[in-house]
């Protein structure tokens, strides 16, 4: 359970902008392990998709600056070729993207689009076909063998992004990044997308990096979780550790800042200010100019990553100083 | 097809209200007035511009253009002998543009604002800027006169073709190549293409089966949209090359006045616009199949 499938060292990335740099992630660390769920949340532009994207070598390109290492089972992807990338795409590490409605190429049958993927494994065509319609049947495909037939058009929202899972399934990877795999998705699909995802996990045991902002989604199918703010991941652990004993304020105000199904107390509570753009590097926490405990250091200094417990990481100045 | 009839009656007019008598054009300076009226009641000069059109429209629907009255034969016959030479043209240009326009924007677009990319997209803009006869009198003195590997004019085999081609190709080429870079540089932004990427699939085959494929559904259209205008630049390209195409006859006939030759090359070209118009439809809808149900009125 616990073998090391893939780690983030250190990952910065900065995007030349026109006044400078964009710092849309700083030093980042974190360990996925094998038949894991690891959840990464924050709000939105807080760096999470570019780390994503950036395991798989699919930024944009041209404007971005990547330091750091990412380590896939013992390689550091940054150094691979560009054919070294394309056998680990979609053989070992499958990526699902945040809004299926477009991420299907309108032109061609889903099924083809699913095969031509499985046809890199040089299966012969018949027996591909066949795998697509099983693997239609796995993501629970009403009408399986007629769907496979259909354009991308002609599905749904919920039936797209299916054939998306399936579609990055298809080649058994054991890492599968899945970027907000359901926020263009209403609820009830939502809930349903997600126990195809945790069905399979269990029955391909494949490791995933979920993308999302919903807690909700966090608590029912993560093992661990990072929680990022600005580019950076403020916190990381165990997720029912964090849960119970969230040690970054940013952590304790979006634990407050979630609705509670037991008492009606008006408003939900809110966190004041807004995500800085941090386009220069100057020196102190990035979470200081909205923090209700910040003191001097917080604007001064940059907090290094703390172990709280195991396997539980924290960047504040305060954690571990409270008691003394 | 009612684009067809509007067409056929402003050519018909324009034809009757154009100034001189198209009977001087036909007979000596000498000739009595009674025998002038003679042949323009023959030709059915005479009678009113509704009738004339009435009995145009009604030979046209059987197949019959008229006499043209310079080289008093058949119509139908003169552009029969013609219209090979003109096909010959603008399909190989049409051909020859699609092979080099359509690679060269997909490699200017991947190596955008490379110097392949500014150069080529410079060149083609300088190429179509320039007129194209103007272009074919440079074709000719370079290629033909000082260096003479090919003839000047005429018709007398695949040599001379290369000339009017080449100058049509180059003419074409630009608005061809810079719509095909701007369509690809668009899919390149689509989420398909990611997908593409992250299924593992090497960068050739996303460029060709998913990047090119996609943007070739709008290129196709305007390809086919500008046939017309092909048609109507190798009006000139064939008179500076004396190619003896249908655009040859078309600006000697209207030179003399002839009026069913310029009819009826008018309204094949007319009628030939609107087959374009309704082959890009269709070859749209085969092409993206989102097309294909609002054609088919949603049904499976």
């Amino acid at each position: 359970m616990s073998e090391e499938l893939l780690r983030l060292e250190n990952l910065s990335i900065d995007y030349k902008v026109k006044d400078g740099y964009l710092s849309a992630v700083n030093d980042v660390n974190c360990v996925v392990n094998k038949g894991e769920v690891f959840a990464i949340v924050g709000e939105s532009g807080c760096g999470k998709s570019t780390v994503a994207h950036s395991i798989m070598n699919l930024l944009p390109g041209g404007n971005e600056e990547i330091s750091g290492k990412i380590i896939f089972k013992g390689k550091d992807l940054r150094e691979c070729t560009r054919q070294e990338m394309e056998a680990i795409r979609g053989k070992e590490i499958g990526m699902i993207f945040q809004n299926p409605l477009d991420s299907l190429n309108p032109v061609y049958k889903v099924g083809d689009q699913m095969a031509e993927a499985i046809l890199l494994d040089k299966v012969d065509k018949q027996e591909a076909w066949n795998r697509v319609i099983k693997l239609f049947k796995d993501v629970k495909m009403p009408d399986a063998e007629e769907r496979v037939n259909s354009f991308p058009h002609e599905l749904s929202g919920g039936m797209r992004q299916r054939v998306m899972i399936a579609m990055m399934l298809s080649r058994n990877p054991e890492l599968l990044i899945a970027d907000e795999p359901t926020t263009a998705l209403d609820v009830t699909i939502e809930a349903q997308i997600l126990q195809i995802m945790k069905e399979l996990k269990d029955k391909f045991n494949t490791a995933i990096m979920l993308i999302t902002h919903n807690f909700g989604l966090v608590a029912e199918i993560a093992d661990k979780i990072g929680i990022m703010y600005a580019g950076e991941m403020i916190e990381s652990g165990d997720v029912f550790e964090i849960f119970a004993h969230p040690t970054h304020p940013y952590t304790q105000l979006l634990m407050q800042a979630l609705p509670s199904k037991t008492k009606a107390e008006g408003r939900l509570k809110t966190i004041d200010g807004s995500v800085p753009r941090i386009t220069e590097k100057k020196p102190g926490c990035r979470f200081a100019n909205r923090c209700p405990y910040a003191k001097e250091i917080c604007f001064n200094e940059n907090p290094e990553a703390v172990f709280v417990g195991e396997g539980h990481y924290c960047r504040c100045h305060m954690v571990g100083k409270e008691e003394k | 097809m009612v684009l067809v009839i509007c067409v056929s009656f402003l050519v018909f007019s324009l034809m009757y209200m154009m100034p001189g008598d198209p009977v001087d054009m036909v007979v000596d300076r000498k000739v009595s007035l009674e025998r002038k009226a003679e042949i323009a009641h023959e030709l059915g000069y005479d009678q009113p511009f509704f009738t004339q059109y009435k009995n145009w429209v009604k030979g046209v629907i059987h197949g019959d253009f008229g006499r043209s009255t310079r080289y008093k034969s058949d119509v139908w016959d003169l552009m029969g002998a013609r219209i090979p030479y003109s096909l010959k043209l603008c399909g190989w240009s049409l051909v020859i543009e699609l092979l080099i326009a359509l690679p060269l924007g997909l490699l200017c677009a991947m190596k955008k604002d490379g110097f392949f990319d500014r150069f080529t997209v410079n060149f083609s803009l300088l190429m179509t800027a320039v007129p194209a006869f103007w272009l074919g009198a440079l074709f000719i003195l370079l290629f033909a006169v000082k260096l003479g590997w090919l003839p000047i004019s005429g018709y007398s085999g695949i040599k001379n073709y290369i000339l009017p081609v080449a100058t049509t190709v180059l003419s074409g080429m630009g608005g061809t190549l810079r719509i095909t870079k701007t369509e690809v540089l668009e899919v390149f932004n689509e989420k398909y293409v990611t997908t593409a990427y992250a299924k593992g699939l090497p960068k050739r085959t996303v460029m060709i089966k998913h990047v090119l494929r996609n943007a070739l559904v709008l290129v196709t259209t305007l390809v086919f949209m500008s046939i017309p205008w092909l048609i109507s630049g190798a009006v000139v390209i064939e008179k500076i090359f004396g190619l003896p195409g249908m655009g040859n006859l078309l600006l000697n006939s209207i030179i003399v006045q002839d009026m069913p030759v310029v009819q009826a090359v008018l309204l094949l070209i007319a009628i030939l616009t609107v087959i374009c118009n309704l082959i890009s439809d269709i070859v749209m809808g085969i092409l993206d199949p989102r097309i294909r149900v609002s054609l088919s009125g949603g049904d499976n």
